[in-house]
């Protein structure tokens, strides 16, 4: 009985303790619940607008749709995948993005290795070329390759477009996975050497998985850069045009074209959320890799 | 978000000793091959136009005969659209990245105390993954003016009203020139007296905007000692004679009627009812005037024009820091997460309070990553192009001219001009210089 009577006041006063930390922790809760609502509306919005009809779209805002359900349609998204233009430039999207993706990560992945583990004269000074080379602006070299792409025939190919992506994704792709092979441990390393492996094979049998985290990251990083790219295809392409070069031919009637913008430009962000959602650790941990220890 | 632009600190191991082995040439040759592909697209894409472009802005745009020394860097600070550009790029820079960091922190710091921070932190994020093309059109649906279109104004026109409300009938005007317009209030010109019946029909009212309790409007009968009359919506489908109520018009129910003595003064202020019919009772002798009061055409709030020329600069920095303070939020996140919590309780325990911890501690430990953030921020921020092409309509382009988005529009936007084109890439190369020295020289104090 004793304990009991010794012990009801403790409870009680942990209980008091946790609805004063629950009153203090509301304000915090609810401030936070505004902030991530307006942060979705923007997104919702776009979506909402997507399945509205022209004519609605045009009179009143999309969230009439909560008061009235029945305005919205499928006929927007219908249209447009009956539309050529759209479904070519989405290919050719994907052209980019994926050809990009494995270029990048193939060649900045061998020479992340030549720059971690493979000896020759000069390795630091190409490490700090590359590091130099991480900020350079693309414009500096959007109007050389404009003239040199014309002469050899790269202008308005999928592959000049790739290219372009590549190199300036690079110095990025060599730095992040130079770090990660330094630091996969030497004796690893070693014993293949003294086994006699070939650096070929250390490279595709021991680095690259060993490296797949990074490589994640990379990946990740590039698809979504090259997929949502608009600068680097409206410069080299004409008729090869992205999604994004596809809807920016649109934007001159706004107003008008709204449901013909707005589901092409939710498209355009479906397969990069779903790579998001599916790969958000790599996602993050690139992004850390890219800017913090 | 390509490359987040500042260089890792990562764990840099010593180069392994140089050894002495006969494989030594093969090895060099091994190490140059798997570098090969690399070198090339950089020496290519990246050096090779580097150099060209920076030589190319010394000439003028008829091209390498025309050597023009520096007159297109003085185009770049002189001509009007390029120095709007510039002083667009410097309040860029003055803004975003100090409100973007402040907000990654604060949201960082904040959603350690809720327990579903993974679902705050996604929809703070989820703008990343967004194209800023994609951004632009979604902010461009945002800040359409009309507040029945565009969300934004949406939220102020409810705020605006909230705080002043909109008048009942604010497209009216009169039905007959016996109404006339005086200082906002619509008065009839007919003089009053007890007994007499004021008209005072009104059109120019959609259907929709008809008070939803109106009825059928009734023409008063006279009342001795007292002025009576009816405010309607004097239209009806065909037309109808003008002043006179007549079957399917409409009376206009809540309209504020004033009742003006003959030296001006107000003596009488009523509410119309239901069916447009209003009293003042017991007047007393004299003559006297009715009017509509003017708050009953008290227009909505109209909305800010968000994609006007003033308005646009600002309007962008918002969708921007939109689109980063995620990024922001995420990579503080993890600096506080890998943050000593001994010395934050330590703190605590010795009476300090969370604001204190926060300013005295929590903040001066993360100085590091905030640094990181803020310096990031500054790269992004001079590249922006692709939100300001999509958001602002092309009428405001020359007013939320950025310097990428000026190097662009005169090299390829038409005017086509390769010399100014490239002052302003070597303008924009010349500016993240800085940043370039600072991670070298961090790599170099890393190495040894």
């Amino acid at each position: 009985m004793t304990a009991v009577a010794t012990e009801l006041p403790v409870q009680r006063e942990r209980v008091a303790a946790r609805i004063g930390r629950i009153a203090l922790k509301a304000p915090v809760n609810l401030l936070l619940m505004v902030v991530g609502l307006l942060w979705l509306v923007p997104t919702i919005g776009l979506f909402i607008t997507s399945i509205l009809p022209a004519s609605i779209s045009e009179q009143t805002g999309w969230w009439k749709i909560f008061s009235k359900p029945s305005i919205a349609t499928w006929s927007n998204y219908d249209a447009l995948f009956h539309n050529s233009g759209l479904i070519s430039a989405l290919k050719t999207t994907a052209y980019i993005a994926v050809g990009n993706t494995v270029l990048v990560v193939v060649i900045g992945a061998m020479a992340g290795y030549a720059l971690a583990w493979l000896e020759f004269p000069g390795r630091d000074w190409v490490l700090i070329a590359v590091i130099g080379l991480l900020v350079v602006p693309l414009q500096m070299a959007l109007i050389p390759m404009f003239s040199l792409y014309d002469k050899v025939g790269l202008f308005d190919t999928v592959l000049g477009i790739i290219l372009f992506h590549v190199a300036f994704g690079l110095p990025f792709a060599v730095f992040l996975l130079r770090n990660f092979f330094v630091g996969i441990p030497k004796d690893i390393l070693e014993s293949a050497r003294i086994d006699g492996a070939s650096e070929f094979w250390i490279f595709i049998r021991l680095m690259l998985p060993l490296g797949l985290p990074a490589i994640a990251s990379l990946a990740i990083f590039q698809f979504l850069w090259t997929w949502n790219d608009l600068i680097v295809a409206l410069t080299f392409g004409q008729n090869t045009t992205p999604i994004t070069v596809w809807i920016f031919g649109q934007l001159r009637e706004f107003g008008t074209s709204i449901d013909v913008i707005a589901p092409a430009s939710f498209i355009s962000l479906i397969v990069p959320l779903a790579v998001f959602f599916a790969f958000q650790r790599y996602f993050v941990q690139g992004l850390l890799a890219g800017s913090v220890k | 978000m390509q490359g987040a632009g500042i260089t890792a600190e990562p764990p840099i191991a010593a180069a392994p000793p140089p050894s002495n082995d006969p494989g030594l040439a093969s090895r060099y040759l091994v190490g140059a091959l798997f570098l090969a592909p690399a070198l090339f697209l950089l020496g290519v894409w990246m050096v090779y136009p580097a150099a060209y472009t920076i030589v190319r802005s010394l000439f003028g745009q008829s091209g390498f005969g025309d050597f023009v020394a520096l007159d297109n860097y003085k185009t770049l600070f002189t001509q009007a659209n390029l120095t709007t550009a510039i002083k667009n790029n410097a309040i860029w820079v003055a803004v975003v990245p100090a409100l973007v960091t402040a907000l990654g922190l604060i949201f960082a710091v904040l959603t350690e105390r809720i327990r579903w921070s993974v679902a705050f932190k996604t929809a703070v994020f989820l703008p990343m993954a967004i194209s800023a093309f994609a951004t632009g059109v979604t902010w461009r649906i945002m800040y359409q003016q009309d507040p029945t279109q565009g969300a934004v104004n949406a939220l102020g026109r409810t705020v605006a009203d909230a705080v002043k409300a909109p008048g009942v009938l604010p497209s009216a005007f009169p039905s007959t020139p016996q109404l006339v317009s005086k200082g906002g209030n619509l008065v009839l010109k007919t003089p009053l007296q007890a007994g007499s019946i004021a008209h005072l029909g009104v059109t120019g009212i959609a259907p929709t905007d008809v008070p939803k309790s109106a009825v059928q409007a009734v023409d008063p009968k006279p009342q001795p000692g007292s002025i009576v009359g009816v405010v309607w919506r004097d239209f009806k489908p065909g037309g109808g004679v003008a002043g006179k109520v007549e079957k399917q018009e409409l009376g206009l129910p809540g309209v504020t009627i004033d009742l003006r003595s003959s030296d001006g003064k107000i003596v009488g202020k009523t509410t119309s009812d239901a069916n447009g019919d209003f009293v003042f009772k017991n007047v007393g002798s004299g003559t006297f005037k009715s009017e509509i009061g003017a708050q009953t055409f008290r227009k909505p709030w109209g909305g800010f024009a968000w994609l006007g020329s003033k308005l646009i600069t600002p309007s962008l920095l918002i969708a921007y820091i939109w689109i980063w303070a995620g990024f922001a939020m995420v990579v503080i996140g993890a600096g506080l997460a890998a943050m000593p919590r001994d010395v934050l309780e330590a703190a605590r325990t010795d009476g300090a309070t969370e604001l204190q911890v926060f300013r005295r501690v929590t903040v001066p430990l993360l100085a590091p990553v905030l640094s990181v953030v803020f310096v990031t921020m500054i790269i992004n921020v001079l590249k922006v192009f692709d939100l300001i092409v999509s958001l602002a309509p092309e009428s405001t382009q020359n007013d939320a001219n950025v310097i990428a988005l000026a190097m662009w529009r005169t090299s390829f936007g038409g005017e086509n001009n390769f010399g100014v084109g490239s002052a302003i890439a070597v303008f924009l190369f010349v500016l993240v210089i800085p940043v370039l020295a600072l991670n070298i020289r961090r790599f170099k104090t890393e190495a040894k």
